[in-house]
């Protein structure tokens, strides 16, 4: 018979660490992936992952079982991302002087004729990830949960422990860092 | 150039980015051997933790015993409780000098 998550979860809790197997092999796709939007070196992707699993056994007598497990998990998963996002502020100050030949003949593209510029180019994927790396923490993580996987501003109140009014405030802030960001990357290429 | 449109389009080239979801081999494996071999570094560090207050406490009370024992004026009777201690010990062969 197969054991619900709740049983697992009480088990791991008496100190079967064992019980604890089942759940990491189950959720952890999704905390790879969400890892993966904010840390784009696969060892770093992996430290993310092994933090967020740490984290939850050690705070797991915190779940109270009341919202699913997924979800609590989310939230620590979110969480330890943006701690991540604040310990490592690299290339945020570097110049745009380095882009890649796509990247730099999809923005002629787009200066010159703005329609045939399409958003599915690999070159404009990988200018959005070096845009969103030079953004601040707080900023990329609420472009990245609100414009991006497009949740509500609620969700990402619940799933970061920031207020409402907060989350409004960072986005408002992080829509105009990133216009600053785009506007230094065209006065630095076409000025 | 158009800043704004930029913004949308970036932010849209951004929506199809589809991160991937593979775990790397035997992923789940490697935690529980974390875990389990962090809860057995825990189990000895309680345990030696609990032995260095025991040897501090020891310290402490036979450093406290010490300083009683030096202390206290009972020292000062402690001759004369080796002297009774001669004298009790040596009465028998007094009584035998007087007698």
């Amino acid at each position: 018979m197969e054991r619900t998550e709740a049983d697992l979860i009480a088990a791991t809790l008496k100190g079967d660490a064992a019980s604890f197997e089942p759940l990491v092999q189950k959720y952890s796709p999704r905390v790879f992936a969400t890892a993966r939007r904010y840390a784009r070196r696969e060892s770093e992707v992996e430290d993310i992952a092994q933090e967020v699993w740490l984290k939850a056994f050690q705070k797991l007598a915190s779940f109270r079982g009341e919202a699913p497990f997924e979800h609590w998990l989310m939230r620590l998963t979110v969480r330890t991302c943006y701690d991540f996002l604040r310990a490592h502020r690299r290339n945020r100050e570097s110049a745009f002087s380095d882009l890649s030949e796509p990247e730099n003949d999809w923005l002629q593209r787009f200066v010159t004729a703005p329609e045939t510029a399409g958003e599915h180019a690999e070159a404009a994927k990988l200018l959005v990830q070096r845009i969103l790396e030079k953004l601040s923490p707080p900023a990329r993580l609420v472009i990245t949960l609100l414009e991006i996987e497009d949740r509500p501003v609620k969700e990402i109140a619940r799933l970061t422990g920031w207020s409402v009014a907060l989350v409004k405030v960072r986005a408002f802030r992080a829509r105009a860092e990133m216009r600053k960001t785009l506007a230094k990357l065209a006065s630095e290429k076409y000025l | 150039m158009n800043t704004d449109n930029l913004q949308k389009k970036l932010i849209a080239a951004a929506r199809t980015i589809m991160p991937s979801d593979d775990v790397p081999y035997a992923f789940e494996k490697r935690i529980i051997a974390l875990l389990e071999s962090r809860a057995s570094a825990r189990n000895a560090e309680l345990w030696v933790r609990g032995l260095w207050r025991a040897a501090f406490s020891c310290v402490i009370l036979a450093l406290l015993c010490g300083a009683w024992a030096a202390l206290s004026p009972q020292s000062s009777r402690n001759a004369d409780l080796s002297q009774s201690f001669e004298t009790t010990l040596l009465a028998s062969v007094d009584q035998a000098d007087q007698q």
